[in-house]
């Protein structure tokens, strides 16, 4: 049983890191959002259009003239919204480098030129006369592109402690105390007799915990994951020996995506937890990694007692999930199924490589 | 406990964890180790045919966890002595605490070890009722017959009827009699059995069907039907929606 000054102590250095990792998340408080993510290119897409639909309706007094607004605000803002997302898109790694205020202001230059370029084309393509009036446009274009800035800007500051607040439940959710007690119990129990694998055990356990008391705010390539859940399950296996059964299925899997520490190993977890440890006998652990069309697919099975479903695997998942999400926003998914007598959780993650800042 | 030699049954699901505490237990010298089990079923059958004194048991294990087999335990003869072995629950830890029940934390040190021998003793009632709140959902029912244990499997119970001070047991093989309250079990087993009368809990997995049999004198009556049995049983009248709603 912890004393109190165990327990104290814990909460010292838990209080410690907290304050740690909010001073990391608001350091860089202010960042431009990844014009590459999925989510990011939606959310723009639809704040424009709504902000377009609100402008033709104040500037309307009937429906028709609503409707004739909409369609000519669009003839115009809808292909400088295209290519500004596009451009966008493809400048992502160069904007990224820049500072802050630089590239927000790059991202408004470029706006304003895209809208520069869009008018012309269409004066010339609709109106051989050029309109001799032509601030509307570009107030408009960017009055926009200033309050998406803003609003991502809001969006991130409002999420970086987010991060920070996952990342520590994540410590603190992370490792079953039961696993600690047991794995050195496991320890303890094979130095007299098998001094090397207790060497082994406890290198392994030194390296697991390294990973788990770091500071895990930053992508890892999904190498590092898989050496770290390797390290786990070998510790596992010396608990649970024959009874643990490991299928590795990574031959196609690309060793250098970038993915959230932590990830595998929870769920790996989980699986020994509620999938090995009820049966007798023991049972097998699929772990199957592949690239399909620029995504990174995880699907893990274990063994599933209908019974042995406990609130602590659902914390993990839901856990897990957050996490993805604030990475990789509408772009990752996990699901999870139960059928057959297996347990089944499936990942799928964008598969992003390391070639920016 | 004694001067003399204890024997003892070592019950944990890990090997490991078996093979230090019996490490622990030669390096203290009066206690002979008669048996190791995987899990608390084994440990039960071990400690009857050894006629142990004492039984180390690990609370979480597969099949049958160390609270269930302690509780069977009592029904021995002569209950062992029972010392609970885990690496962490807090749960259970704290109802320990609070009854005396003797527990040892993991990884076990030689003192401890020696302390709760030294002191070690078979289950009191009270501490008895305090373990039974602990269990989540038996495996077994146990019988002691002409001084042995005799384990019922739960999924081959087909039902439980309550009848004066006991509840008959009724598997396809024959009937046990047990002490329990019918109420008790029935909370303890909701999910698997269904009540359908006021004294008799039916096991989900054996309901068959439901017949309707009209009597000349009174009202239509309900009887429940089970697979491979011949019985029928009288379903009451308020626990008729319910059984429909299982849609067998």
């Amino acid at each position: 049983m912890p004393s109190i000054k165990q327990i104290a102590n814990n909460s010292i250095s838990t209080e410690g890191n907290h304050a740690n990792l909010m001073a990391i998340a608001l350091r860089n408080a202010n960042k431009l959002p990844d014009f590459r993510n999925l989510g990011v290119c939606v959310r723009t897409l639809v704040i424009v259009n709504f902000c377009v639909l609100i402008a033709a309706i104040l500037q309307g007094n009937s429906w028709v003239s609503i409707l004739n607004n909409l369609t000519e605000l669009s003839a115009w803002a809808q292909p400088v919204l295209l290519i500004s997302i596009i451009l966008l898109y493809v400048l992502q790694p160069w904007l990224n480098k820049l500072a802050y205020r630089l590239g927000a202001v790059a991202v408004i230059a470029l706006v304003l030129i895209v809208t520069y370029a869009c008018n012309d084309l269409i004066d010339l393509l609709i109106n051989a006369e050029p309109n001799p009036f032509k601030i509307r446009p570009y107030v408009f274009a960017l009055t926009l592109a200033a309050l998406v800035l803003y609003y991502f800007n809001l969006r991130y500051r409002a999420l970086t402690p987010a991060i920070a607040e996952a990342r520590l439940q994540a410590l603190q959710a992370r490792i079953r105390p039961h696993f600690l007690f047991n794995c050195i119990n496991g320890v303890i129990s094979v130095v007299r007799n098998n001094p090397k694998l207790a060497e082994t055990a406890l290198e392994d356990m030194a390296d697991l915990f390294r990973v788990l008391m770091a500071d895990n705010r930053d992508l890892v390539p999904l190498a590092k994951e898989i050496a770290l859940s390797r390290q786990y399950l070998a510790l596992e296996k010396m608990r649970l020996d024959e009874r643990l059964q490991i299928t590795w299925q990574v031959e196609n899997m690309p060793p250098d995506a970038l993915m959230p520490p932590l990830v595998l190993q929870p769920l790996l977890e989980n699986a020994v937890y509620h999938g090995i440890e009820p049966l007798p006998e023991g049972g097998e652990i699929t772990i199957k990694i592949h690239t399909l069309r620029h995504e990174v697919h995880f699907i893990l099975t274990n063994p599933y007692l209908s019974s042995s479903q406990h609130s602590g695997n659902k914390m993990a998942l839901m856990n897990i999930r957050e996490r993805l999400a604030l990475h990789f926003d509408v772009e990752a998914q996990l699901t999870t199924r139960a059928e057959n007598n297996l347990y089944e959780v499936h990942i799928v993650i964008p598969y992003k490589k390391h070639n920016h800042g | 406990m004694h001067n003399n030699r204890i024997t003892a049954i070592i019950a944990d699901d890990e090997a490991p964890a078996r093979s230090r505490l019996k490490t622990l237990l030669e390096d203290i010298g009066n206690v002979d180790v008669v048996g190791e089990a995987k899990n608390g079923k084994e440990a039960l059958l071990l400690a009857e045919q050894h006629h142990a004194q004492l039984l180390l048991l690990d609370i979480r294990m597969p099949q049958m966890d160390g609270i269930e087999a302690a509780e069977h335990a009592q029904k021995l003869d002569s209950p062992p002595a029972i010392i609970f072995t885990t690496a962490y629950d807090a749960y259970a830890l704290k109802a320990f605490d609070l009854n005396a029940v003797d527990y040892l934390l993991k990884p076990i040190r030689l003192e401890r070890l020696n302390t709760a021998i030294s002191k070690a003793h078979a289950l009191l009632p009270k501490q008895l009722e305090a373990i039974k709140s602990l269990q989540h959902k038996r495996t077994h029912f146990s019988v002691n017959e002409r001084n042995r244990i005799l384990l019922v499997p739960l999924d081959e119970v087909i039902y439980l009827r309550a009848e004066l001070k006991y509840i008959t047991v009724k598997t396809a093989a024959r009937e046990y009699l047990i002490e329990d309250s019918l109420t008790h079990l029935e909370e303890e087993l909701a999910g698997d059995f269904i009540r359908i009368h006021r004294n008799c809990l039916v096991a989900k997995n054996y309901i068959a069907g439901l017949e309707k049999q009209h009597g000349e004198t009174h009202e239509a009556q309900w009887l429940l039907l089970l697979k491979n049995q011949d019985e029928k049983l009288a379903v009451s009248r308020r626990q008729i929606q319910a059984i429909k709603d299982l849609k067998f």
